[in-house]
């Protein structure tokens, strides 16, 4: 494997809070602080004037359906998407089918990582045997078989007192539970937002409270616990706001925001669309510059993506029997850079480390940064850079993008893990 | 004025100027039909296909009247007996009664937006005989043109719409109507049912039914549908009769001339006492004739039928 040269980059990493144009360079799969004249000779040089190298991006919210569903996606097709926009390190959901709730199916998706993958992935285990929300998955021979966190994400455990031993015990392991937000019972048969929209389009709405009524929940069992509870994709502004107070309480709490909730709203369904159907719901602007304004001051932690991807034939149905989900890696970084920093005076450093640091700290992942001797995972990107984002010639295996035939802003160059290129910008390698 | 439309998907996109065209060629048809010889030859030689892929009684009939008095050929499809119920898509359902060569899907479905969906995958005209709860367009045409027929124009009049708001794809689709015709709408029931999202459409919600009654001069009830309400949205039918049931001495609320309407199917007891239903202010039969019409003017008009030159069959 070559050594590195990328020269003249505007090198951004939150984390050794460096932001300077400079080289970058790599060796034996390592950041180092230079290469030898001797190495620099051999080393593959990467002319980066104008672009930005920044760590690689981190996901820890995708679904690639390994094992059970591939035709949906795989830990192959998955972690080109996730090349192609830029990310290095993915954190996997573990509702597949049979559910990642045992240690040999996660051995099973570390084996097809291994063999298949071209960007780091780490599971996660259920917190309920099957997803069912009825009796705890075996947390400790999960985490001995290498998961990072624990979620029912799909489904919310909606029993209180199952939750409360959930992180009780999960605590013991210092792994945290990341809840997918959703009383159950309020959202029976519904399909997107309640509000004017769904009035209007006589489709069955899911009100805020739903997804606050969780949040507050967790807030709570957090506090009670001690435990770390992570908040999946939260939508609702009030959800923001509970999160604001549970931390300025101090509570272990952490939350993240999906480039779809602050970037659309429910507007977006006025054509029955499914490519916009998705769980949690769009919501209103209201709660669009919410969750903006929760990633701003620091009460949403990080982006994650919840790439769900879905065949065409599962999600071209009449809407209300189409299933929920969108696919996100390859438009993540255009969609954040083009509504955070154009739209609402995000610097790019603030957004990169959205996408890198802080998600990585949330699983307490050795990744997010390009510090001197951490692994050489890179994202290079143009942020000027214009494209025309095509779904259905995308690296995922499905296509359901909201953002498919759309011109984005913010191309990824090159994808670098671990030292050796894996997207040159246009292929993977 | 030529009509442009294929497809008759919502009233919410019609023009107040499209509405009255059809109701103007739907009084033609009315006064064919009330001939000794029903038929126009308008539509001989076409295939009228009804996809009703959810239970009806009045639309479908309606709908398969029209097309025959249009002397079209019609295929009634009846979902209990159809390949849907082994998991046959829509998609592939239409496409394969398209592939049959008929000239026009009249739809009705459970999911809202499914009459869009179809409309963008066939390249026949789609009528919607009622989507979820979001339209019922040609029950708007038909009920507005009942009410022009009692009180001429609609502009300043007060229509209260009674009942099960939320779930009411007749409601949305009157509410539009009824909008550009200059009716002031007012929608009332209990608050569950008639959520306040509806102001946002320029209506007036009220949970008051004495209030919301007076002076009305067309109160249209709605059929509470305890199939679509998965949870319990009020305490029992017998609470809500009690509150909103419309019977004797609440019609003398409304306006002496008030007509009193309902979509059918009638839940006797629950929404109105029977002797309102069938008394001389109750025009819910008439709405089920005007029915015919109507949809005549809708199939006509969709499948191509000129405007101006409505065979009625009086050359």
């Amino acid at each position: 494997m070559p050594a590195l040269w990328i020269s003249h980059a505007q090198v951004i990493d939150p984390a050794s809070r460096r932001n300077a144009v400079g080289d970058l360079f790599v060796r034996d799969g390592l950041v180092v602080p230079s290469l030898s004249a001797a190495e620099r000779k051999r080393a593959k040089k990467i002319e980066a004037g104008g672009l930005v190298a920044c760590p690689g991006l981190v996901d820890i919210h995708v679904h690639f359906r390994e094992p059970g569903q591939t035709h949906k996606e795989s830990i192959g097709t998955g972690t080109r998407a996730a090349a192609a926009g830029g990310f290095t390190t993915v954190v996997c959901m573990p509702n597949t089918a049979p559910p990642a709730d045992n240690a040999g199916t996660i051995q099973f998706i570390k084996d097809a990582a291994a063999r298949d993958a071209v960007v780091r992935v780490y599971p996660t285990g259920c917190i309920t045997v099957g997803r069912s929300g009825q009796a705890l998955a075996p947390f400790g021979s999960l985490k001995r078989a290498g998961v990072v966190a624990l979620t029912d994400d799909g489904d919310c455990v909606q029993s209180n007192e199952l939750m409360r031993r959930a992180a009780e015990y999960a605590r013991m392991f210092d792994l945290p539970i990341m809840d997918h937000c959703q009383d159950q019972s309020m959202t029976a048969g519904a399909v997107m937002n309640e509000g004017v929209m769904s009035t209007r389009l006589g489709l069955r709405g899911w009100t805020n409270a739903a997804e606050d009524l969780v949040v507050a929940r967790n807030a709570i069992l957090s506090g009670y616990t001690g435990a770390h509870i992570h908040l999946q994709h939260i939508s609702s502004a009030g959800a923001v706001e509970i999160i604001r107070r549970a931390k300025a309480d101090g509570l272990r709490i952490t939350a993240e925001a999906s480039p779809h909730h602050f970037a659309l709203t429910d507007d977006a369904l006025a054509s029955y669309d499914t490519a916009f159907k998705m769980n949690p719901p769009l919501r209103t602007e209201a709660d669009r510059k919410a969750i903006i304004a929760g990633l701003r001051d620091g009460t949403l932690d990080c982006i994650a993506t919840d790439h769900a991807p879905h065949t065409n034939y599962e999600k071209d149905r009449e809407f209300d029997s189409a299933p929920f989900g969108v696919i996100g890696l390859e438009t993540a970084l255009a969609v954040s850079l083009e509504v955070l920093v154009r739209q609402n005076r995000f610097s790019i450093p603030r957004v990169v480390d959205l996408l890198t640091r802080r998600p990585a700290s949330i699983v307490g992942l050795r990744a997010g940064t390009l510090a001197v001797g951490a692994p050489a995972d890179i994202c290079l990107f143009d942020p000027k850079g214009r494209w025309t984002y095509d779904a259905k010639a995308g690296f995922s295996k499905s296509s359901n993008s909201p953002w498919h035939g759309q011109t984005l802003t913010g191309k990824v160059r090159l994808t670098v893990v671990g030292g050796r290129i894996v997207f040159d910008g246009a292929r993977i390698v | 004025m030529p009509w442009t439309r294929r497809h008759l998907l919502t009233l919410e996109e019609l023009s107040l100027a499209e509405m009255e065209q059809i109701h103007s060629i739907a009084a033609v048809f009315k006064r064919a039909l009330q001939r000794g010889v029903k038929k126009v030859p308008a539509l001989r030689g076409r295939t009228v296909v009804n996809l009703f892929l959810e239970p009806s009684t009045r639309t479908r009939l309606a709908f398969e009247m029209a097309a025959k008095r249009l002397s079209a050929d019609v295929i009634s499809f009846d979902a209990a007996h159809s390949s849907t119920t082994k998991g046959e898509t829509l998609r592939d359902t239409a496409q394969n009664i398209q592939a049959l060569n008929v000239d026009m899907i009249v739809l009705r479905h459970a999911a809202s937006g499914s009459p869009l969906y179809l409309s963008k995958i066939l390249n026949i005209p789609v009528i919607n005989a009622g989507d979820g709860a979001h339209e019922h367009p040609t029950q708007g045409l038909l009920d507005t043109f009942t009410m022009k027929e009692h009180l001429g124009s609609l502009r300043g009049r007060k229509v209260a719409i009674l009942g099960d708001v939320l779930f009411s794809r007749v409601a949305r689709s009157n509410i539009y109507a009824l909008s550009k015709m200059g009716a002031t709408v007012i929608l009332v029931g209990p608050s569950t049912l008639v959520p306040h999202w509806f102001t946002e459409l320029g209506v007036e919600v009220s949970h008051d039914l004495k209030s919301a009654l007076a002076d009305a001069e067309v109160v249209m009830l709605l059929r509470i549908q305890h199939e679509r309400q998965v949870s319990s949205h009020f305490p029992s039918l017998g609470e809500y009769t009690s509150m909103f049931g419309l019977n004797k001495a609440r019609a003398a609320w409304l306006n002496p001339k008030a007509i009193i309407m309902h979509p059918g199917p009638i839940n006797r007891g629950v929404e109105i006492d029977s002797d309102l239903a069938d008394g001389p202010r109750s025009v819910i039969l008439e709405q089920v004739t005007n029915g015919i019409a109507v949809r005549m003017a809708v199939l006509y008009l969709c499948s191509g039928g000129s405007p101006e030159r409505i065979p009625d069959g009086s050359d």
